[in-house]
């Protein structure tokens, strides 16, 4: 029999978790997404012409939450099962009658949940600065929802990977951003000179922004099916590992 | 017996990762409804037994059963008889005691019950703290949540491990009260301890572990009985280097004015009778006399050195 209470239980208590801090989970993306419409979108994207046919400012729009999507999926659902291990308090989540896949439900539901609230924060944010029209609304929030379950499905595994908390912040500051920055957020694959749009392609964030573009702006770096297998890949990886940590009880259980 | 016990331990063996051997083929039964003691120093294996039972640690070798369920193939319905007080004081520092404690029944799969929680808390003296961040409670304080927290999901069986460790006097009095409260609303107890004196005051069956090997299992009062010899002390009035040789066919030590009688007070004649006499033929004065009876500190302390 599946432990619901125990899994609203434990997504409660996260979703409380961001409650608190609030500034934190949210006010901050949404300041510095902002500060990126100041400066990218219309301080430097006014000097530059139409990309693919979208105005500058609303371009960059897709990568932006994107970016935020990414190291918040990554950083809440790290933070989330790493604070319990830290305090030491996961014993008691070892002790009750919960399975590892309701344990997952609950604190990768949680870190997803928040990731898509920051995200359509942004995207709200973002319709003060520019104009939206999205072209595939369907496409938009399922690759919102995959996305932000996958990159959760990560952070799960680097929280229970991280033994202390610069790991924690290591992930998403020297892997996360720099790939979603590099993937496209800012400018097309197509403006790069060929060797690094060769380059390019092992960056699995190119991918996701570019599914996420093309369900705004009917354009994309890369074929929708691409896409989709690509970030399928990573979600199947992701289970993968965590299928194994949970098998061995990596971190978890000695 | 059989139908009578709620935990069943079989040939229970645990290997950490780095070769140590933490438990060597532990066989235990616990009763439902006793207050089992277990006692033992630091790191003879009593967190490692208690952590496997509750699930935190993977069993090496043998069978655990809880309620005659199987821990491993059966772990939500062991789990969901369980309750835990483990050693350390781990808390979420910034919960409230009212959530940290509602969070634990939630975990367990219990409805949520604001009444049971608001006596739990009463019976504890917490309530007048629930809105309290944990981090702002006494170390006492936050012992008291813990316990609460474990009894949350109104559980069958309850594990205290080390429940009054740096718990002043009056607090563990107060707790011991709560435990005993507790057997009597039918809770089988299961507490680990260092201090014999715990044991001593609570414990129905007390066992000894001692490097991974559980070395006795014992009625407390036949153990004591059984191991408890008496001593009797008489302080005589001058100093004596021997003794008259009518003295000899007494068990009998002596430094100085010190006279030492080891004997066996459930014998029918325990010989302090004729001591006396002999010593009063003797004309050997003396001013004082104290008996004593081995307490379950100096049990355990014979038991573990004789290994």
């Amino acid at each position: 029999m599946i432990n619901f209470q125990a899994i609203k239980t434990i997504y409660l208590f996260e979703m409380a978790r961001m409650k608190r801090t609030l500034g934190q989970s949210v006010a901050s993306p949404v300041i510095s997404t902002s500060l990126y419409f100041v400066v990218f979108g219309s301080a430097i994207g006014s000097r530059i012409n139409e990309v693919e046919g979208v105005s500058y400012a609303s371009f960059i729009v897709p990568g932006l939450i994107m970016l935020s999507v990414l190291t918040n999926s990554v950083t809440n659902a790290s933070f989330g099962i790493y604070l319990p291990r830290f305090a030491g308090t996961i014993y008691e989540i070892l002790s009750a009658p919960i399975s590892y896949v309701e344990i997952l439900i609950g604190y990768v539901g949680a870190a997803a949940t928040k990731s898509i609230i920051v995200g359509t924060l942004i995207l709200a944010t973002a319709t003060l600065f520019v104009d939206l029209n999205i072209q595939h609304p369907f496409w938009m929030l399922f690759f919102l929802f995959l996305t932000s379950i996958t990159f959760s499905l990560l952070g799960f595994i680097i929280g229970v990977w991280a033994d202390n908390f610069e790991k924690i912040q290591i992930i998403p500051l020297l892997v996360i951003t720099p790939l979603a920055f590099l993937g496209g957020s800012f400018y097309s694959i197509k403006m790069l000179p060929p060797l690094w749009q060769k380059i390019s392609m092992a960056n699995p964030v190119v991918y996701l922004i570019s599914g996420f573009r093309w369900s705004f702006y009917n354009t994309a770096d890369v074929s929708l099916n691409v896409s989709l297998i690509m970030i399928s890949l990573f979600l199947i990886v992701c289970l993968a590992t965590v299928r194994w940590i949970f098998k061995t009880g990596y971190r978890f259980k000695s | 017996m059989k139908n009578n016990s709620i935990i069943e331990i079989k040939q229970l063996c645990k290997t950490y990762a780095g070769g140590f051997k933490a438990l060597k083929s532990v066989n235990l039964k616990i009763n439902k409804g006793e207050i089992f003691a277990l006692l033992g120093p630091n790191g003879a294996g009593k967190t490692t037994m208690i952590s496997i039972i509750c699930g935190i640690s993977n069993p090496s070798e043998g069978q655990v059963t809880v309620g005659g369920h199987d821990i491993l193939s059966d772990y939500k319905k062991t789990r969901s008889l369980i309750g835990l007080v483990p050693q350390e004081l781990n808390t979420d520092a910034f919960e409230s005691v009212w959530n940290t404690v509602c969070f634990s029944r939630g975990l367990f799969g219990k409805k949520p019950n604001p009444q049971y929680i608001e006596q739990l808390l009463k019976d504890l003296s917490l309530w007048d703290k629930k809105d309290n961040p944990m981090m702002t409670l006494s170390g006492g304080m936050k012992r008291r949540v813990m316990i609460a927290k474990a009894l949350s999901h109104e559980p069958e069986v309850l594990f205290l491990d080390e429940p009054t460790a740096g718990v002043d006097v009056e607090l563990r009095k107060d707790m011991w009260q709560q435990v005993r409260k507790l057997r009597e609303a039918g809770v089988t107890i299961i507490l680990t301890t260092h201090y014999i004196e715990e044991a001593e005051e609570m414990a129905d069956r007390v066992g000894v572990i001692n490097q991974g090997e559980l070395i006795l299992v014992e009625e407390k009062d036949q153990l004591m009985q059984k191991m408890g010899s008496k001593k009797l002390t008489i302080e005589l009035s001058e100093n004596h280097q021997k003794l008259p040789s009518s003295l000899s066919s007494f068990n009998l030590e002596l430094n100085k004015n010190i006279l030492t009688y080891n004997f066996d007070s459930k014998k029918e004649d325990s010989g302090i009778c004729s001591l006396l006499e002999e010593l009063v033929k003797n004309n050997i004065r003396f001013n004082d006399i104290n008996t004593q009876k081995s307490s379950l500190e100096e049990i355990f302390v014979a038991l573990v050195h004789k290994q």
